[in-house]
């Protein structure tokens, strides 16, 4: 009777201490979430006058809203401008610095120092690079003999300079996994390779890279979350412009939430978000961390 | 390129042939040369934003300038309280969070354990309509406060803890029981001391995280004193406001010098930390 009564206790104390974290979390984003879920089948009451029941009217409206879809579409190929370009260079970079070279520590420091910058930073320095009259690169160009290109302002440009950003901004991040995974490979299986005469292309191919898998997925994971959540340099770089040729989900909603002041079709467009993320955090709890023991 | 001596170190250095060694070095100057860049903006005058003059006149007139036009000590201020309040919250709220998924028999555990792990996906920063709608319910807009709280229950943190304390061996706990501690002293003598490189870590983590943070902190703050560096920053320096290009330079260094020093200077901690966050 005594031992029941003191595991009951442990587990009232246990749910005590749980209780701030638990709050805090249903305050923040298990109410937001729901909340989005129901705002997006209503209207949005005006003059005080009670929020109006539509049911699917939203999403029906977000189906033949244009814009929503070039967003949607902008978004997707900022993801896949992103994300294999800059893992492909934070490989390259962790297999430069993990080899034997001059002046290691600057140039680890060099492709690690955009990570600790605010994405706002990075885009203002890049403002420098992009402005179309000023701009260093229209500069450059113009001292070759060359016509500027408007890097932001041109519909069929401003996106692909959006994602040269990103990825100068994102890739040394991305590096210190890499190194960290190349550190852990045993020197043995270079040192076979090696008697054996194997090329280090094939080695690459055949050893090194299929070990870091495990790294590769990690990665892959971070920068499609990061695809979805980061818009910051927006707010310099396009404002989502030229004509939406820049605007991506999360900045979509918002300016449908706090310049169009429509509530409930941004939390349509919430919705859609949550939807990606789910299904990257389906991915990977049910694929990458079945080896996993989160007991 | 043949160094006998070294041949015997380990690990899986390759011997670098000369255009390997100019490629990495080519992309680590291509890499630091935005920042170079602002550098050199900043310490010039306007007129040699792209004419590169080895001799071009040093100046911090930019900087003047800049803290000057925008009130930037006041930024600071906000900055420094929002990332100790944050950082310090979020040690409280997350050691008790995970020493209770370490140690104690709640009923439904796990399933909790995967509720709060959803958070690792769903950011405050996605869910900025709702999460507005709540905090001007609670009277939050506009204060620091309401910048930091939704990120106080951290699921990454609770989640890092948690695995640290499990770590620790059970032993520990019950000769700190005999001596007559409580769960508390258990908790502050045993557990919290043991985890030191996590909390190291994570704070590391968490501090460059909420210095660096912007789009709920522009959603959630409208006055100048609220408003974190990165918001001041991007309010100054939005195009349409026309400030010459070396101020904004110099603006934007002055934002991310504290973090980017304390970076330089302990290098190796902050590139570890990543990792012990990152890898889990």
């Amino acid at each position: 009777m005594a031992a029941m009564t003191s595991y009951r206790r442990m587990q009232l104390y246990g749910a005590l201490l749980l209780l701030p974290a638990a709050v805090l979390l249903a305050t923040f984003a298990y109410l937001p979430t729901i909340a989005t879920l129901i705002n997006s089948l209503f209207l949005p009451g005006f003059r005080g006058e009670p929020a109006e029941f539509v049911g699917l009217e939203n999403y029906q409206l977000l189906i033949e809203d244009t814009t929503f879809w070039r967003v949607a579409r902008n978004n997707l190929i900022y993801a896949l401008g992103t994300i294999p370009t800059s893992i492909a260079i934070a490989l390259g970079m962790a297999l430069f610095v993990n080899a034997r070279l001059p002046g290691r520590g600057f140039v680890r420091m060099a492709y690690f120092t955009p990570t600790i910058l605010p994405m706002i930073a990075a885009a203002n320095i890049w403002m420098f690079f992009y402005a179309p009259q000023i701009g260093l690169f229209n500069k450059l160009l113009g001292a070759l003999g060359l016509s500027g290109v408007n890097w932001l302002g041109d519909p069929s440009v401003a996106l692909t300079s959006v994602i040269v950003m990103t990825v100068w901004k994102e890739a040394g991040f991305f590096m210190i996994f890499y190194l960290a995974a190349l550190q852990s490979i045993p020197p043995e299986l270079k040192e076979a390779s090696d008697l054996e005469g194997t090329s280090r292309w094939s080695f690459f191919w055949r050893v090194t890279f299929p070990l870091l898998m495990p790294t590769t997925l990690f990665v892959l994971i971070n920068a499609l979350i990061n695809a979805v959540r980061v818009v910051d340099h927006l707010f310099i770089l396009t404002k989502g412009g030229p004509n939406n040729a820049t605007n991506l989900l999360l900045y979509y909603v918002y300016e449908n939430a706090f310049s169009f002041f429509d509530r409930t079709y941004a939390a349509t467009i919430t919705v859609v978000i949550l939807l990606v993320l789910a299904v990257v955090a389906t991915v990977k709890f049910a694929i990458l961390d079945r080896r996993t023991h989160y007991q | 390129m043949s160094l006998p001596t070294l041949s015997a170190a380990r690990g899986v250095a390759l011997r670098v042939p000369s255009l390997e060694t100019t490629a990495a070095w080519l992309l680590a100057v291509i890499w630091i040369f935005p920042l170079v860049y602002a550098v050199w903006a900043a310490f010039h005058p306007p007129a040699f934003m792209v004419r590169f003059d080895l001799f071009a006149p040093l100046t911090l007139e930019n900087f003047a300038n800049a803290w000057s036009q925008a009130p930037f000590a006041r930024y600071y201020l906000n900055t420094f309280l929002l990332v100790t309040g944050v950082v310090l919250a979020q040690f409280v709220v997350c050691t008790l969070a995970g020493f209770a998924f370490a140690r104690f028999p709640i009923p439904g555990r796990d399933i909790l354990f995967m509720l709060v792990l959803i958070q690792l996906f769903v950011f405050p920063e996605v869910l900025i309509v709702e999460n507005y709608r709540i905090a001007s319910g609670l009277g939050l807009v506009d204060t620091i406060t309401g910048i930091g709280l939704p990120y106080v229950a951290s699921a990454f943190g609770i989640f890092l803890l948690r695995q640290t304390f499990k770590t620790i061996p059970r032993e520990l706990e019950d000769a700190a029981r005999v001596e007559g501690c409580g769960w508390m002293a258990i908790l502050l003598k045993v557990y919290v001391p043991l985890a030191k490189p996590t909390y190291l870590a994570y704070g590391l983590v968490s501090i460059s995280h909420h210095w660096n943070n912007f789009l709920w902190p522009l959603v959630v703050t409208n006055s100048v004193e609220s408003r974190p560096l990165t918001v001041g920053l991007g309010v100054f320096s939005a195009p349409e406001t026309g400030v010459n290009w070396a101020t904004v330079s110099a603006a934007t260094l002055l934002s991310i010098a504290p973090l980017l020093v304390a970076f330089l200077l302990f290098q190796r901690q902050f590139v570890q930390s990543f990792l012990r966050a990152g890898i889990r």
